[in-house]
């Protein structure tokens, strides 16, 4: 038997539409980390400039990166404590295992590199230099999910699988600018290892608007609505509020629960909340539809009990393709219009 | 010391009664499982014998002491081995051996650091403890603690990228509070090191990657105490290996003479064959 190889696109198709609000046409490079909405108020560097904060009051904190201080934001620690910052080098096995070792000298290290390379690589080194004996090291990743046009070698579609089955390892999806500052003196204070998905460089701030504070392993009710309740994480929580908004105009109630701790998930709150009755539970999760926040859920509502109408909004179990990052999410409904798409057709 | 703790090295009992004991030890533990990795304990003994008798700072009534040299066993399965000496030298009582692998042991069959005193690190998934002593080096760097991170490993764990991932770091950083142990005894579990990827001149890769490098009989007690020392003393910024070639069942010509030694099977009668071999041979 041959194999075969078979090719994504055999030939190029211009898409209709591939221009944005100037008109100009959409390029890969443009959007990398970019999710603003127009007039979105932003903060840069969210995570680097509250990590320097912390800092200052727990001399225990060092930072490691395998070569992506600046793609992860920690360039502003480096910056601020060059001897607490360690340049690991492209070795992302030995930035894990190194942290683990400063972890068991007292130290409370945070390791940056990118979800793929944390999540696919670097998986045995944080399950067992680091998981297995709970050491305090606070795993910060950018580029998750579908936040980057490169293709597979740079989405990590599925982090949250591979950490979710890992014991002790708490794993956090922040939604914008407000939770990842508010997460990083949680982090520290929280005893054991920690995985969170980050977004750096100029990140959206929404949770601001609301009543939020972020709490490891709590849910929180955004919104109330009496016919759709959304379960998210990570941006896609600014996904289902913006969508929760035009399909009211559409008569259509949404309550948003965020839930940016996959794990321990608030088992307690999504149960109540989804038990109230009426309502069709939407999970939304920047991952693939497998091993995910929807899929904690699901099997967290059948084991309480709670037996009603459910759809996942989530990343397709495929290779996604390259290109504009709003072509993409377009593409794959995780924008606020296919999620109003999605809600409208299941209702 | 003004804590009344007591440090062992130094003691009157020579360093080959220490490996002797350390061999003795380890077999009675093999004899409680009938089987296991008796050949890597019996081959590294006296590697053993020197670093916690005669180089390793540590107090055996305080394994958590603070000054303590670290040392690392990358390689979980020679747990065994590392147990035999935490025995030996008072940090696991002697009354345990015949607990070996079995439920609720504290000495189980691949070291794992939640499970024993002395047991600095969870070995066991091979290419870790190089890597972890890194930053356990960088880590006592930055506290201005002047002790050393060992790390044990095995020349089968050559073949890991990772390994070497951490070679280049120590390097990088330059770790002169890091002694990498390599024992070379030729054995994996399919067959020889190297005809796998432990392949020579195994000093000039180490070298090449900046570190300084020595190669020993691992079975020659005068051997590895001048080895140690030179690690230990020296002046350059820059990790230190040891290279130590062993012989897998050092000690037991009949056991030593089996072509496959990785993991081995002993008969219930050979047990007290071995012992009596090496009961006969005594060192002073």
């Amino acid at each position: 038997m041959t194999a075969v190889l078979t090719r994504r696109k055999s030939k190029y198709t211009p898409r209709s539409a591939p221009v944005g609000e100037d008109g100009e046409r959409l390029t890969t490079s443009a959007m990398i980390a970019s999710l603003d909405a127009e007039g979105r108020e932003t903060v840069a560097a969210p995570f680097g400039n509250a990590l320097v904060e912390l800092a200052k009051s727990r001399p225990d904190i060092v930072a490691l990166t395998a070569d992506l201080s600046k793609y992860t934001d920690l360039h502003v620690f480096a910056a601020a404590y060059p001897d607490r910052f360690y340049q690991m080098g492209m070795a992302e096995q030995v930035m894990i295992s190194a942290a683990a070792g400063l972890a068991r000298e007292g130290f409370t290290p945070f390791a940056t590199t990118y979800a793929v390379f944390a999540s696919r690589r670097a998986y045995d080194f944080v399950c067992m230099a680091i998981a297995e004996e709970s050491l305090p090291v606070k795993i910060i990743c950018a580029l998750p999910g579908l936040t980057t046009g490169y293709g597979p070698s740079h989405q990590a579609t599925e982090d949250i699988a591979i950490f979710r089955g890992m014991p002790n390892l708490t794993v956090i999806d922040p939604c914008d600018a407000t939770e990842i500052a508010q997460a990083v003196p949680a982090l520290v204070n929280h005893p054991g290892p920690v995985y969170m998905r980050l977004l750096r460089g100029n990140v959206p701030d929404v949770l601001g608007a609301y009543d939020y504070s972020f709490e490891i392993g709590k849910a929180k009710l955004l919104r109330e609505g009496g016919d759709v309740l959304f379960i998210s994480s990570g941006f896609m929580t600014m996904r289902v509020l913006d969508a929760a908004k035009v399909l009211e105009k559409g008569g259509i109630g949404c309550a948003v629960l965020h839930s940016p701790t996959i794990k321990p998930l608030d088992e307690e709150t999504i149960a109540r909340e989804a038990a109230k009755a009426g309502r069709l539970v939407v999970t939304a999760e920047n991952h693939t539809i497998i091993g995910g926040l929807g899929e904690a859920i699901a099997g967290c509502l059948m084991r309480s009990g709670v037996h009603v109408p459910f759809r996942q909004i989530a990343l397709p179990d495929e290779f996604l393709d390259a290109g504009a990052l709003p072509t993409l999410h377009d593409q794959y409904r995780i924008s606020v219009g296919g999620v109003v798409e999605s809600v409208r057709s299941w209702l | 010391m003004n804590d009344g703790s007591r440090d062992i090295r130094g003691s009157n009992t020579s360093l080959e009664r220490r490996a002797w004991e350390i061999r003795r030890n380890a077999l009675l533990m093999g004899e409680v499982q009938g089987q296991g990795y008796i050949g890597q304990a019996l081959g590294i003994a006296d590697v053993l014998a020197v670093s916690y008798f005669h180089a390793l700072k540590h107090r055996p009534d305080d394994p958590e002491w603070e000054a303590r040299d670290r040392f690392l066993l990358s390689i979980g399965h020679y747990a065994i081995a590392l147990y035999a000496a935490l025995i030996e030298a008072g940090v696991l009582p002697e009354d345990e051996i015949e607990t070996y692998g079995m439920d609720d042991s504290r000495m189980p069959m691949s070291g794992m650091a939640a499970y024993s005193p002395g047991m600095e690190i969870t070995g066991g998934s091979l290419g870790h403890g190089l890597g972890i002593a890194v930053g356990m080096c960088l880590g006592l760097k930055r506290k201005e603690n002047p002790a050393f991170v060992y790390n044990l490993l095995s020349d089968g764990e050559l073949g890991e990228g990772s390994t070497w991932e951490a070679v280049m770091s120590a390097s990088q950083h330059k770790l002169d509070n890091l002694i990498a142990i390599v024992d070379f005894n030729n054995q994996q579990a399919d067959g020889k090191s190297t005809d796998m990827l432990c392949a020579e001149p195994l000093e000039d890769k180490w070298a090449a990657f900046g570190w300084h490098v020595q190669r020993v009989d691992g079975n020659s007690i005068p051997e590895l105490v001048a080895a140690f020392d030179a690690a230990r003393n020296l002046e350059a910024s820059q990790p230190r290996a040891i290279i130590c070639q062993t012989t897998m069942c050092k000690g037991i010509p009949f056991l030593e003479s089996r072509e496959i030694t990785h993991f081995i099977r002993v008969e219930a009668d050979e047990w007290a064959k071995a012992r009596g071999i090496l009961d006969a041979e005594m060192p002073a």
